[in-house]
């Protein structure tokens, strides 16, 4: 079957880093100056020489990014329903082996977040869980989406990978958008990293999207958890993983997101530190292949170094985050958070700076297909 | 200026406008305003009726003629679906099929818009559906019940003018119905030719919304599409290959047969 996975295999990472090596600064002049910048192109934009051009590739990347998208950012923020995880991977809080407080959210608590995140105007949710077949099967996915469904236009799902099947009946539940990392595309390190638990699976993990593509999801969002190996490889193949998609799924609305590792319970040593000059470099060069593709970036960022990242290419930000499970509606928090997060501003907050630097917050950007008012509708 | 007819409205401004990409909605009414436009489209998937500050349609003046589209469709099945809610939701009849199943250069899938139109139509709507410039395609809106046609003249949001100049030229010839051209108009020279061209109407955004004043590019877009329309109906003199002497050099046979 056509898949990623298949492209990635004959993928040499020591050809790849030489390559890097012979670029100059100007190879990455010639690439920035091309009419439509290909796969081939990003080594050069990944290469130190392309780390001394920073702006230049900010221009690029803005002019293309504003013609697309305008001057505009999705706000949406994460739902925590739980934090039961029966995986052993080694940078997450969610980790089986540490001992936290876990909590998994009933109907009537989902709808009582539901509710405290709908007063602040929001419409787009991003619901998360660890992976636990036994505490969230794909079951309580769909009864939580159906609560939610009367608060928002648009649900996306960052929980464990689904079958073909199960991802068909989440979406026939209300869920358009699907947000799956596959956290290091390095084989030898993800298997590593992911010590035990059904995430060990790395094929199963990184052929998700293509599933849920084929059922008709509307939008996948994909990304690298930056830190656990050199970030040029994991960059270019975020890259070429977004490629693919668009290439194979072109009704897809894709995204990516390079989220950098953050503190969490069990202390991760980050054995590929990744820099905001490099971070930067990365969210350009993916915005200079990749101008009709959005790009997210969450609270893991610091207030200050997400606003800059507006003007470079961002197209979805969260606000209002907590990302403990129930941190919504509780005054104290009802469990351990995932990670810490760096940007605490409200939904208010974020929409007052977006006014401010001319961009448009945007609160709507879908809308349920499933809507009620349309079953009133009686054909002429 | 002469009046145009859609679904059985009489308009007398030629320049239908949208609403994404503005930096604030609160500049609008100014742009309505100042370009006299009696027809203005919004993503319905953008349209957020819960929250007044940010609910487009409180941008828009009363008088205005709501076009919603169905921006995010990328089946005709999605496109019946918005359109439907749409009506539901108050915003009238008018719909723009807009169905878009390649994300990466945005252009319409007249397979899919012909499918949505032909449902869409029976169930009363004034159909306007975008599309990629194809005789035959239009032929068959036309019979599916649109109430106009609305060929690109480039890629949406390119500014980079009519593009598609001889397959959008066709489509006026041939098309009996009105023909707006949409999308890559970037300046008011581009309007000015598609209205030359005998288009019926253009629709502009990203022009108007990423110009440094949007105000006064509407209002320039405005003249333009005046200008565009008086000079076509005017009927333009030929043009000629080559300079016309003064002194033609066969004038002898006409003088001196006399």
């Amino acid at each position: 079957m056509l898949s990623f996975i298949n492209e990635l295999k004959r993928f040499d990472d020591e050809k790849f880093i030489k390559r890097l090596q012979k670029t100059s600064v100007n190879d990455v002049h010639r690439v920035l100056a091309k009419r439509v910048i290909d796969l081939k192109d990003m080594a050069v934009l990944l290469s130190e020489a392309g780390g001394r051009c920073l702006e230049e590739m900010a221009q690029r990347a803005h002019q293309k990014r504003t013609q697309h998208f305008g001057k505009a950012v999705v706000l949406y923020t994460p739902l925590y329903l739980a934090n039961h995880c029966i995986n052993g991977c080694t940078y997450c809080g969610y980790n089986v082996h540490n001992k936290i407080d876990r909590h998994i959210l009933s109907t009537e608590e989902i709808e009582k977040e539901a509710q405290e995140i709908s007063k602040t105007g929001l419409k787009h949710i991003l619901i998360l869980t660890g992976e636990s077949a036994h505490h969230t099967p794909v079951s309580y996915i769909v009864d939580a989406v159906k609560v939610l469904k009367k608060y928002f236009e648009s649900i996306s799902i960052e929980i464990y990978p689904l079958t073909e099947a199960e991802y068909k009946e989440v979406i026939d539940a209300g869920v358009d958008g699907l947000t799956i990392y596959q956290e290091v595309y390095n084989p030898q390190i993800y298997d590593a990293v992911h010590v035990s638990g059904p995430k060990k699976d790395y094929t199963f993990r990184i052929q998700a999207p293509e599933r849920a593509a084929r059922q008709g999801i509307r939008s996948v969002n994909i990304g690298a958890l930056l830190g656990l190996d050199n970030w040029r490889l994991e960059a270019f193949k975020t890259a070429w993983h977004a490629h693919f998609m668009h290439k194979h799924y072109p009704e897809l609305e894709l995204a990516v997101s390079m989220p950098r590792i953050r503190p969490c319970v069990g202390g991760y040593e980050v054995d590929h530190p990744v820099d905001d000059h490099a971070f930067v470099q990365i969210m350009l060069a993916l915005g200079c292949l990749l101008p009709s593709v959005g790009i997210t970036i969450s609270t893991r960022e610091e207030a200050s170094f997400r606003n800059n990242l507006v003007a470079l290419g961002a197209t979805k930000l969260s606000a209002g985050v907590s990302t403990a499970v129930g941190g919504h509606s509780k005054d104290q928090e009802a469990s351990d958070a995932q990670f810490e997060i760096s940007d605490t501003r409200t939904v208010e907050e974020m929409k007052v700076f977006l006014k401010s630097i001319g961009y448009q917050p945007v609160f709507k950007d879908w809308l349920d297909m499933q809507d009620v008012r349309m079953e009133r509708q009686a054909p002429c | 200026m002469d009046k145009l007819i859609i679904g059985g409205q009489e308009l007398d401004s030629r320049l239908f406008i949208g609403t994404g990409k503005f930096p604030c909605k609160s500049i609008i009414p100014e742009v309505v305003e100042a370009c006299k436009t009696e027809v203005v489209t919004m993503a319905l998937r953008r349209v957020d009726i819960d929250s007044k500050e940010e609910n487009i349609l409180e941008y828009i003046p009363k008088h205005i003629t709501l076009l919603p589209n169905t921006s995010g469709a990328r089946t005709a099945e999605e496109a019946i679906r918005i359109a439907r809610l749409a009506r539901a939701m108050g915003a009238g009849n008018w719909v723009k099929i807009e169905v878009i199943s390649d994300m990466k250069y945005l252009l319409p899938d007249n397979m899919e818009t012909i499918k949505a139109t032909e449902v869409l139509a029976k169930e009363g709507f004034v159909v306007l559906p975008y599309m990629s410039p194809d005789l035959m395609d239009a032929k068959r809106l036309v019979e599916a019940g649109a109430a106009t046609v609305m060929p690109l003249g480039a890629p949406i949001g390119t500014n980079r003018g009519i593009r598609t100049k001889e397959m959008t030229q066709i489509i006026i010839d041939e098309i009996d119905i009105p023909v707006i051209v949409d999308a890559g108009i970037g300046k008011p020279s581009d309007a000015a030719q598609a209205m030359e061209m005998g288009a019926d109407a253009v629709l502009v955004n990203t022009a108007i919304a990423t110009a440094q004043d949007p105000v006064m590019m509407a209002k320039a877009f405005s003249m333009a599409v005046e200008a565009g329309r008086i000079g076509y109906l005017a009927k333009m003199g030929k043009i000629q290959k080559y300079a016309q002497a003064s002194s033609p050099l066969t004038g002898f046979l006409r003088e001196g047969g006399a």
